[in-house]
């Protein structure tokens, strides 16, 4: 018997690897093509271009973190996203999506509900400080894109997070 | 496929009386299939049951010893039947090289008093061959050593093929003249092959025969997918994926390849599983911070609110009756199992172990149980409860192992163990009194198991 993927599926497969690609580029600042030529490890981190993706990962700081199994906005999580707040409003033309991440220690399905709460207390957290709803989306990826990998919490606490993704034009 | 019980070569017909193949498997899967029965039906007597399996834990598995069958294919099938049994638990094959002789002709009785030397308690014969339409032809027998006489005999007809799925359709036939309960080894798993670094895992769907054999892919890898369940009664899969825009349940026929999304929700849905009746689809939907349960009939297309909470409601799975619905809650707190019924309303909390959490409920297909996966003391299990809570059994405990899914016979649970570390998960499968555990063999990475139906 043959296998045959519909168009629209090609097409919805098309977009996730087209998302994915920009969300890969903007957790690795020095991967990201925008700004000044050169721009390379090492540099500081005045190098960025103000307004530029790598201002606001370097300068502001992508993401939060969370406590084990919670979804609490930490006081420093809390700074983090008061940053952010104020970049966004002075960076108006990003539309911004917050991811939602979970550490390998619970259950797939609970850990995509627990990345999508985490996602919207950092988007809530934002929206009280004047980010408007429209420009704000949320998705959750559970416990599907560790960024450290490792047996124990050194690595589980920095897949603890909610990362401020910019996006291009409003969708 | 053809199906036709061989008459015992003793006077004293002993024989199933299952002989033919359900209309599905006709029409279904593989076609040129046909079944048809020989036996005068008055000549068919009701077997003894040989081993009881709801003694639980104390059985003693049935010694069997599996001879080659005759014919050039005869080996490789009797190979297949044999790994088949050394997973069963219940059966225990004997090694070929302890036989006491070698079967020339499948047909007459084997030599009862020596296969008792070592032991045996059932002699499986055999032969493999060509039909007059050159179609392959399987029969097999079962002997009880007790006795000498034959207690089931077969003979299949079909496309060569489909000879895996003779040797599972024989292993089905002894396994339940044996045991007394269904089979299991006619049966298909869907599953998420992994493959790539951890940080950036290439997630595939994919189907296999039970033992690990025939593995087909069914999505690309370059989007994520998770959580695929199979439809009871139609060659679909439900699965989540990462499109655009919000994930989704989508179904998928494995056939057509053809494939939609569940419902128009206003965010991301995930978690699915069919209705016993194959007709509706629950599933999780995420709203702000809570996500509750939602049914959609596949028909009228119409979706129903089950559960209203602050509270994040996943992993749910109806009882094999389709009146009531196990699914896990933070509700109270920490992630606990409840059931409720069809309709939703209230739910009644059936998970009380000191420090523990519970989640992936999945309702065995004979409704007795209810398999969970269990957090504790930074551990996570695989075990089984009655559904009111009671007759708690871990089954395995580790690192991590995850997502239970039970075999259409309800006596087995496959599962996933993941190692942690950049390493990645694989497939296991025990029976449900935890005396046995078997890998299930992918080539790659593998996770979120979920049996399909028996095919026959």
């Amino acid at each position: 018997m043959t296998f045959m993927i519909s168009a629209r599926a090609l097409k919805i497969v098309a977009a996730l690897s087209i998302g994915l690609a920009m969300a890969a580029c903007s957790k690795n600042p020095n991967e990201d093509a925008n700004g000044a030529g050169g721009f390379g490890s090492g540099l500081g981190a005045g190098a960025a271009t103000p307004g530029s993706q790598q201002d606001f990962v370097v300068n502001v700081g992508d993401r939060i973190f969370f406590e084990s199994d919670s979804t609490e906005l930490t006081s420093t999580a809390q700074a983090t996203l008061d940053k952010q707040a104020r970049w966004l409003q002075q960076y108006g033309q990003y539309s911004i999506a917050v991811e939602g991440h979970a550490d390998e220690r619970g259950t797939r399905e609970y850990n995509f509900a627990l990345g999508a709460r985490r996602a919207e207390a950092a988007k809530s957290y934002l929206a009280a400080r004047g980010i408007p709803a429209s420009r704000l989306r949320t998705i959750s990826y559970g416990k599907e894109r560790p960024v450290a990998v490792c047996n124990d919490i050194s690595c589980w606490s920095q897949n603890r997070r909610a990362v401020t993704v910019l996006g291009g034009a409003n969708s | 496929m053809r199906i036709t019980p061989i008459p015992s070569p003793r006077d004293h017909l002993m024989s199933d009386s299952k002989l033919l193949l359900s209309r599905r498997q006709m029409g279904g899967l593989f076609t040129g299939l046909a079944a048809s029965s020989l036996l005068p039906q008055g000549a068919l007597a009701q077997g003894t049951k040989y081993l009881d399996i709801r003694r639980g834990t104390n059985f003693q598995p049935i010694p069997i010893a599996v001879t080659n069958f005759a014919g050039e294919q005869g080996p490789a099938l009797s190979g297949i039947i044999t790994n088949n049994f050394a997973r069963s638990v219940f059966l225990e094959p004997l090694e070929p090289r302890s036989f006491p002789e070698q079967v020339s002709n499948p047909d007459t009785p084997p030599r009862a008093d020596a296969w008792r030397m070592i032991n045996a308690q059932f002699v499986v014969t055999g032969r493999v061959g060509r039909a007059a339409d050159g179609r392959m032809q399987t029969q097999f027998r079962l002997w009880d050593v007790a006795t000498g006489q034959q207690v089931s005999g077969q003979q299949y007809v079909t496309d060569p093929n489909n000879a895996r799925r003779v040797a599972h359709i024989v292993s089905d036939a002894i396994f339940a003249r044996i045991t007394g309960e269904k089979g299991f080894f006619d049966s298909r798993v869907v599953f998420i092959d992994e493959s790539g670094p951890k940080e950036h895992r290439s997630k595939r769907l994919a189907i296999m025969d039970q033992d690990g054999a025939n593995v087909r892919y069914l999505s690309g890898g370059d989007e994520l997918v998770v959580t695929p369940r199979f439809s009871p009664s139609s060659q679909d899969v439900a699965y989540m994926a990462f499109g655009k825009g919000d994930p989704r349940v989508f179904i998928l026929n494995i056939e057509t390849g053809q494939r939609e999304v569940v419902g128009n929700f206003p965010g991301m849905t995930f978690s699915p599983r069919f209705s016993p009746d194959g007709q509706k689809v629950i599933m999780s939907l995420s709203q702000g911070s809570s996500s509750n349960l939602f049914t959609m009939d596949l028909r009228s297309r119409a979706t129903t609110r089950l559960t209203d909470t602050a509270a994040i409601d996943t992993s749910p799975s109806f009882s094999p009756d389709g009146s009531q619905i196990v699914f896990e809650s933070d509700r109270g707190g920490t992630q606990q199992i409840y059931v409720t019924g069809a309709g939703g309303g209230s739910a009644k909390r059936i998970s009380y172990s000191d420090g523990a959490r519970y989640s992936t409920p999945v309702w065995s297909p004979k409704g007795d149980f209810i398999a969970f996966t269990r957090q504790k003391g930074g551990s996570f299990g695989i075990g089984v409860m009655k559904p009111d809570g009671s007759g708690e059994r871990i089954i395995t405990e580790g690192y991590h192992n995850e997502g239970p899914t039970w075999a259409p016979n309800g006596l087995y649970v496959m599962f996933f163990r993941d190692p942690g570390g950049s390493g990645g998960p694989k497939i296991f499968m025990a029976d449900v009194f935890g005396r046995g555990e078997f890998p299930v063999p992918t080539q790659s990475y593998g996770s979120d198991p979920a049996w399909g139906p028996l095919l026959s």
